[in-house]
Order: structure tokens, then C-alpha cells, then sequence
């Protein structure tokens, strides 16, 4: 009997068995011509020591496609050229040593359609922990408009968020009821009353308000009810509160959501850490029940903050704008969390525009048709008060929810006080802006003179006059105005 | 009294003929077309007021514009009125900027119906006063 070490094997130079560098294996192709249809990476690479570039990224485009560490006949079995990632460029980063821009391109069938936890297991999944790369960050992503069109997009989207609520020409207001935990149901209830009475738009749970021993969840929709509807009823507006629903398991999380359309919410919450099935789950109900979708983006500074390593949040935004919520909290740039101006404005745009174009000021790597998806309305929340609203409107604009839960809750006339000066300063502002005036030197004057018809607004100026959060950024930008030398 | 906060400049002190010709001066320049409306049934569902003629696209003079705000204010007084502008670019094709110019003198607010269902449930609605108290015309 003759052994199957005695047949004869495949000898020829890409697919006999064996060890070839990643760029030989077809990852590498200098002279690719990207598709329509194609998915484009950019990551940024910090090859080890001695590792060459264009590798890096040909072992990023293999480990994040179908390649593994040795040749494999069966690739024979397959129309494995189409399949293959190709790394196409590489550009040195500005203002780094060892740091690269790999520009990947993926074959759209390698991609389930509309799944998000699709498209992250395979470029996420397996190549940031590859050893020949020291750091790896996913810095953004094109997403052919084919491919779009297979997702739902936000639930309701800025227009029919607006539409519903009645309110615009000006940012929604909002404020998270603190303290962050520990209230009882009925207490919650009142801090969501005040702050509705006194104008705003919305409150909102904490992210990780669920439910728990001094709260539980349903205790929790139905006093928040009471103070929407009472609150509603004497100021004539809609209005809203963000009932969290994140809950262990998918069945608990449509038992709360059931449950708050069954209270009459216009509005319900999820964190990012329920996952992206769990969100897209959320999205279809959402949209299904006329229920807007807010998203809280717990956990991710864990991966989005450092510029080496990680995920870039703007590629987040694309996924969740895909995935169908109707709110993502986006960063203020002027309040107490990481948020560098540029940056957090290519955010904004990636939320907000209609279709993307190239903008290293701004982070934006590639030009992007969102394909007629929604809109997703950003949120900036985190140590914001109102003597900061010439600097909120000049770098957020006016499609944005503006919430101030400190900045509320703190005044010391009282949550409806706080609420008050917040409406007020956001009023004036923007008739000022739409005035022509030059608001943003203009701005503490503008508020001032708003202060004279408004009691709470002048406390609140006085109190907090002098805070800001000057922290140098950890995740600055990385552009020069001439493109830079290619490695490739 | 119970003051609607409809509209995005109704926390402030009612708006003069000059801030409002402003506005409209602004919407104009954003290329929004601007519109009269007019209720007397603020309830904030109602989101089809009476409309004082047609949206003015195409109007590049806030002159023509206010002089219809003042014949909405000689027809229709002591009810709402509130100036849209619209913007039907692509991606909005929606109402851009919203605010009342006009109030009753007197608004006496919304009844809240608590109608106590199962368990703790409560099913709420709003009432007009002023729409419960008579018919269109003399409500106010």
C-alpha cells in the first residue's frame, strides 16, 4: 500500500506547501484598481522592528481576508484571487517614525449582507492580534454604495425626529438625571419632570441605569411617564426621556421595549456594549414601532482614543449610522471628554452628510455616498453648561442634541432654573447666528443680554463663568497639506 | 397661564417685527421657502395649521413676507401664528427653522387626562382647554 507521502504533490511556486511572504501570496498588488463595489480599509500600521511596510500591510490584507500563515491547497478549490484582500498603498503617516497608512480593498461577497456583525468579525476579527504588527488601528472605511443599500439605516432619522417632535432651526436640549445612580423610581420621575418643564427637549438614563436593586427598570418607564406627560401637558411640546432598555439577554431587552411603547414613549436608549447584533436587533424593532433609537457609546474610549492602536471612532459612526440607531453620543470638544476639534467635526459629518468627500483636515479619508441613509443625529453630552453656547453652536451647528446634565442639575435655583437658562442661552444664540452677528466673539455679551429677561440663565453664568476642560488631545489628527512620500 | 413652547424662539421674549424680519432675511439667504401658518388649536399633535396662503418659494423679499404676516395678524387675531421656512434640498425636503410670532392673549393650557388601566399603568392624553371650551372662532 503506498502512503500518501509517496503521491505526487503540488509543486508550483504559489501553491506548493510551505512559507512565502504574505506580499508574494497575492495580498500585495500596486497595480490594483479598486471597484465600486469594493469595501475599502485604511489602517495605520506599526510594522516590529525589521518588518517591512508593504508586508505589514500584505499580512494585514491576508489576516483580515483568507489567508493563513502557510500555503493552503484548497485555496486551489476557490476563485481565490477575487477573494483575497489586496493592500494597495501604502503612505508613510505625517509627523510619526514607523508609522503607515495601508489603504486594503475587499471583494463586496466577502460580506454578509446587512450585518454589521458580519463585516466587523472579518476586519476586526483576527488581525489586530497579529504578531509581526506591533499596533494596528482601523482609521476609516469606504462602504460601496451596493453594499449600503442592503442596510437599514436609522430608524427615524433627523428629519422624522424633528418631524415628530415639532422642534426646528435649533440643536435639540437634553440632560442625563443625576446622580448617576441610586435614585428611586419616583425621585427619577420628578428630576425628569423638572427638567421637561423647565424646556427641554429630552432627559435621558445614564448608560448604565438598567435595572437594578435601588431602581428597577419598570418602576423606573413608569414614573419617567408621569413627568413626560405632566411636563408635556403644561408646556404644549412633545416631549421625552430616554428609557434605557440594554438588559442581559436579547428577550429581556424586547420585554423593556415592548414595555416603553406600551408607557407611550416617543424615545428608547441602548449602550454600545449590548453589541452589534444586539443594536441592529434594536434598529429593526425601533423602526417598526416608531420609536426613536438613542445610542450611548459606553466602552468605547477603550479602543477609540489611542492614535496607534485601536479603532478610529469616525469608523463607529459609519456602523451605527448602518446599523439604524437615530442618536449616537459623537463628543462636545468643549466639555469634560477626549474630543480633539477636527476630528469630532468628521464625526459630525460622517453622521450628518448626505455623502462624504475626502478631508484630512477632517479625518476623512475616503469619498462616501451614504446611499440614502438616514441621517443620525449626533449628541454632545459631558460637562457642557450655557456659558459655553457661542462655542457649541460655532463647532457643533444646529443638528445636534445639546445635553447638559450638571449643567441642569446642578443650578442652584433648581432643575426647572437649570433647564431655563439652558433654553434661553440656546434661543438667543441662535436668533443671534441667523441675525448675522458674529456670535462666536459676540457670544458672552449675547448671553448677558439674554440674562436681563432671564434670572436663572444669570445665575447660571455666574456660577459657572470660568469652566472649561483644557486637556491636551490624545488622538490629534495626522494630515500635511502636500500628500506625503509613498512607501509602497 | 400656560405658555406653549412650540417653535424654536419661545423661551425668549416675544419677537419684534425687526428680530422677525430678520429671520425671515435669514431663511431667505439659506434658499428656504418661507410660510404663514395659523391655529387655534395648539394641542402639540396638531401639526397641520391652517395655512395663510402658499409657501412663498421663490420670494427673495422679506418685504412681500412680512406684508403677509400682517395681513395674517388683520385676519386672524388672537390665535397662533407661527413662520416656517422650508428647505427642499436633498437629505431635508423638511421644515428648516419654526417659531411662533403671535399668541393669544390669555392661553389656558392643556388638561392632563390620567386614565388608570392595569396594574400601575397610567394611558395619559392632552386636552385643549381653550378647544374643549367652544367652537373654532371664539376660543380665545
Amino acid at each position: 500500500m503506498s502512503e500518501a507521502s509517496e503521491r505526487t504533490r503540488i509543486k508550483s511556486e504559489r501553491y506548493e506547501s510551505g512559507v512565502i511572504p504574505y506580499k508574494k501570496m497575492g495580498y500585495w498588488d500596486a497595480d490594483y484598481t479598486v471597484k465600486e463595489s469594493d469595501v475599502l480599509c485604511l489602517f495605520r500600521i506599526t510594522p516590529q522592528p525589521g518588518v517591512d511596510p508593504v508586508e505589514a500591510a500584505a499580512a494585514v490584507a491576508g489576516e483580515s481576508s483568507t489567508a493563513t500563515w502557510t500555503v493552503v491547497w484548497t485555496d486551489l478549490l476557490t476563485a481565490c484571487d477575487v477573494y483575497r484582500a489586496k493592500a494597495y498603498f501604502v503612505e508613510e503617516v505625517p509627523n510619526t517614525a514607523n508609522e503607515f497608512f495601508a489603504f486594503i480593498a475587499y471583494e463586496c461577497d466577502l460580506f454578509e449582507e446587512a450585518s454589521i456583525a458580519n463585516l466587523t468579525a472579518s476586519i476586526i476579527g483576527n488581525v489586530f492580534g497579529f504578531k509581526a504588527v506591533k499596533c494596528l488601528r482601523l482609521e476609516d472605511m469606504r462602504l460601496p454604495y451596493a453594499y449600503l443599500k442592503t442596510f437599514l439605516g436609522p430608524a427615524s432619522g433627523v428629519i422624522v425626529e424633528r418631524e415628530r417632535l415639532d422642534v426646528f432651526g435649533r440643536p435639540l436640549l437634553g440632560a442625563t438625571v443625576k446622580p448617576k445612580l441610586g435614585l428611586s423610581g419616583k425621585n427619577y420621575g420628578r428630576v425628569v419632570y423638572e427638567g421637561l418643564r423647565g424646556g427641554l427637549d429630552f432627559l435621558k438614563d445614564d448608560e448604565n441605569i438598567n435595572s437594578q436593586p435601588f431602581m428597577r427598570w419598570r418602576e423606573r418607564f413608569l414614573y419617567v411617564m408621569e413627568g413626560v406627560n405632566k411636563a408635556a401637558a403644561k408646556t404644549g411640546s412633545v416631549k421625552g426621556s430616554y428609557l434605557n432598555v440594554t438588559a442581559a439577554t436579547m428577550e429581556d431587552m424586547y420585554e423593556r421595549a415592548e414595555f416603553a411603547r406600551e408607557v407611550g414613549s416617543v424615545i428608547v436608549m441602548i449602550d454600545l456594549v449590548i453589541g452589534y447584533t444586539a443594536i441592529q436587533s434594536m434598529a429593526y424593532w425601533s423602526r417598526k414601532n416608531d420609536m426613536i433609537l438613542h445610542l450611548h457609546r459606553a466602552g468605547h474610549s477603550t479602543y477609540t482614543r489611542q492614535k496607534n492602536h485601536g479603532i478610529n471612532f469616525r469608523v463607529i459612526c459609519k456602523w451605527m449610522r448602518m446599523s439604524g440607531v437615530d442618536h449616537i453620543h459623537a463628543g462636545t470638544v468643549v466639555g469634560k471628554l477626549e474630543g480633539d476639534p477636527n476630528a469630532v467635526k468628521g464625526f459630525y459629518d460622517t453622521l450628518l452628510l448626505t455623502e462624504l468627500k475626502e478631508n484630512r483636515t477632517l479625518g476623512l479619508f475616503f469619498d462616501m455616498d451614504w446611499a440614502s441613509l438616514r441621517k443620525c443625529l449626533p449628541v454632545a453630552s459631558g460637562g457642557i453648561h450655557c456659558g459655553q453656547m457661542h462655542q457649541l453652536t460655532h463647532l457643533l451647528g444646529e443638528d445636534v442634541v445639546l445635553q447638559f446634565g450638571g449643567g441642569t442639575i446642578g443650578h442652584p435655583d433648581g432643575i426647572q432654573s437649570g433647564a431655563t437658562a439652558n433654553r434661553v442661552a440656546l434661543e438667543a444664540m441662535v436668533l443671534a447666528k441667523n441675525e448675522g452677528r458674529d456670535y462666536l466673539s459676540e457670544g458672552p455679551d449675547i448671553l448677558k443680554a439674554a440674562a436681563k429677561d432671564c434670572r436663572p440663565l444669570q445665575v447660571a453664568l455666574d456660577l459657572w463663568k470660568a469652566i472649561t476642560f483644557d486637556y491636551a488631545s490624545t488622538d490629534t489628527l495626522d494630515f500635511e497639506s502636500t500628500p506625503t512620500s509613498s512607501a509602497s | 397661564m400656560a405658555r406653549i413652547t412650540q417653535g424654536c424662539f419661545s423661551l425668549l421674549p416675544d419677537l419684534t417685527d425687526a428680530q422677525i424680519k430678520k429671520q425671515v432675511e435669514y431663511s431667505i439667504k439659506s434658499g428656504y421657502a418661507v410660510s404663514v401658518e395659523y391655529t387655534d388649536d395648539p394641542h402639540p399633535r396638531n401639526c397641520y395649521w391652517d395655512m395663510w396662503g402658499l409657501p412663498l418659494f421663490d420670494v427673495p423679499d422679506s418685504a412681500a413676507i412680512m406684508f403677509e404676516i400682517a395681513e395674517c395678524r388683520k385676519a386672524h387675531p388672537g390665535v397662533y401664528i407661527k413662520v416656517n421656512g422650508f428647505n427642499n434640498a436633498r437629505g431635508v425636503e423638511s421644515t428648516a427653522i419654526s417659531f411662533i410670532i403671535q399668541r393669544p392673549a390669555f392661553e389656558p393650557g392643556f388638561y392632563l387626562v390620567r386614565q388608570e388601566i392595569h396594574g400601575r399603568n397610567i394611558h395619559y392624553t392632552l386636552q385643549s382647554y381653550a378647544v374643549q371650551s367652544a367652537g373654532e372662532g371664539s376660543r380665545y
